[in-house]
């Protein structure tokens, strides 16, 4: 399994996610902007996964825009779902 | 300006892509009529709808301001409205509101000509005939950019069309605007989760207020029939293709409208005040959604659809533009750019977004979009009475 500089997108450079265009398997190493990232689960063709180290409670950002809230610590090449993101704009506007 | 199209002069400044006779029935009792008369007239098209007759309040207004609209649209040269006769939205008062638009417009009743229906489509084609005549005579000449409006569509999208089609189509509202056009974002409904970033991207206060009404009150109204419309979205099918929040979904939305400023926020079928960015009320149907962007004086439509739909508009082009392979294979009559590549190819957004605009420009000169070789000619016009909308009193 070489390194992939494709199948995937940051939209933003600001992002600290990227989306997988194509399925991604566990242990595939990424290049992304000449940063190696090794995938931790198996990312499905859509889904995201963190391009750095996120802590809990930190914003999750996609477009260079927040899109939610890490609920948990989530590692470099984790992938990024509903199980470790919440809504930010929720929590706004419900408080 | 480098970039122009050939385009046809309307009065007071317009200018269409199009050069169509509109059949427009006052009321669903004539749609058969209008439909025979269009059938037999030249690039001709009917404008049929089940309403006109019964409606009252906000739904009155929409109908009328929507039929209004299309017939004004500079992609129509002259329109013919016929009417039953004892309808409440009555042909005269569509067609005296079509006048405006100093275009030629004939309207009359069937219950006005002896003979019954069979009468009143003779009576219409012959009309038709004599327009579509006047209509050949007209010469295409060339417009710049400045002169278009372009309505931002999208449906059946699916996970990727936020990350492929929708920034491309942002990219071309951004330089249609860049070129001192004009472009419209519908579908509200969409808009929530990212009302923060819409209201900092407003010109003004006032703007600002406006999209922030909009969706609130909408959210309120909509809590008080017990519906939390937040804890919809993202769907089912939207989360398995790896969306997670409302926000997220919303931004792949909005990212049609480019990044352009937002000048304001129009009511449903309502035409912008000026040129830029314009926010529209509607709740998202497709085809509702493109009457009222027809309506509203937009000469073309660029839709991007995920999961793939067919849909066109009578009087406006829909040009499609799809970011899912398998889509782009099986709907391939269908789908007129192939948003793919930057998927499959690892194709750059903009390689994309230079198809998309010579799609556009070709549409502008006169190209037949997918849609309108396979003739779809779709309308629909909300009915704003339904609770919880209620609030968008017109």
């Amino acid at each position: 399994m070489g390194i992939k500089n494709e199948g995937f997108i940051l939209m933003s450079p600001k992002d600290n996610c990227a989306t997988a265009l194509e399925n991604i398997s566990k242990e595939q190493e990424i290049n992304i902007n000449d940063k190696i990232i090794t995938i931790n689960q198996e990312i499905p063709m859509g889904h995201k996964f963190a391009v750095k180290d996120i802590h809990e409670g930190d914003i999750i950002k996609k477009y260079g825009e927040i899109i939610g809230i890490a609920t948990k610590d989530i590692k470099m090449g984790d992938w990024i779902h509903t199980h470790n993101i919440r809504s930010h704009y929720l929590e706004v506007i419900d408080k | 300006m480098s970039e122009e199209f050939l385009g046809y002069q309307r009065a007071k400044g317009k200018v269409g892509i199009r050069n169509k006779i509109a059949i427009i029935s006052s009321v669903v009792c004539v749609n058969h009529i209008a439909e025979q008369i269009a059938k037999e007239i030249e690039n001709s098209v009917a404008i049929t709808h089940p309403l006109g007759c019964g409606q009252f309040g906000p739904d009155f207004s929409y109908t009328l301001r929507t039929l209004v609209g299309l017939g004004s649209n500079p992609n129509i040269y002259g329109v013919i409205v016929v009417g039953l006769g004892c309808e409440n939205l009555t042909s005269k008062l569509i067609a005296n509101n079509i006048k405006r638009a100093k275009k030629p417009v004939e309207f009359f009743n069937m219950q006005d000509v002896k003979g019954g229906s069979k009468a009143a489509v003779e009576k219409g084609i012959k009309i038709g005939k004599m327009l579509a005549n006047e209509a050949k005579e007209l010469q295409q000449e060339p417009f710049d950019f400045s002169n278009l409006i372009l309505g931002l569509e999208c449906g059946g999208s699916d996970s990727i069309s936020g990350i492929t089609a929708n920034p491309t189509v942002g990219i071309i509202s951004d330089k249609i605007i860049e070129l001192g056009g004009t472009s419209i974002l519908p579908e509200f409904t969409e808009w929530i989760g990212t009302e923060h970033l819409l209201i900092q991207r407003a010109t003004n206060k006032k703007v600002a207020d406006k999209i922030h009404l909009t969706l609130n009150n909408f959210l309120e109204n909509t809590m008080k029939t017990g519906i939390d419309f937040r804890g919809i979205q993202p769907t089912p099918g939207n989360i398995e293709g790896g969306l997670t929040t409302i926000e997220e979904k919303s931004l792949g939305t909005i990212a049609k409208a480019g990044k352009a400023p937002i000048m304001g926020v129009l009511k449903y079928s309502e035409a912008p005040k000026g040129k830029g960015l314009w926010l529209m009320i509607e709740p998202g149907l497709d085809v509702e959604s493109m009457t009222g962007l027809a309506a509203a004086g937009a000469q073309a439509i660029i839709m991007t659809t995920g999961r793939g739909s067919p849909c066109g508009n009578p009087v406006t082009p829909v040009i499609k533009i799809c970011g899912n392979p398998k889509t782009c294979d099986w709907m391939a009559s269908n789908i007129d750019v192939d948003a793919s590549k930057i998927i499959t190819e690892n194709k750059d957004i903009k390689v994309i977004a230079d198809t998309l605009w010579r799609k556009l420009k070709e549409t502008c000169n006169g190209g037949k979009t997918k849609a309108e070789i396979l003739g779809f000619e779709d309308i629909a016009i909300w009915r704003c009475t339904a609770a919880p909308f209620q609030i968008f009193r017109s």
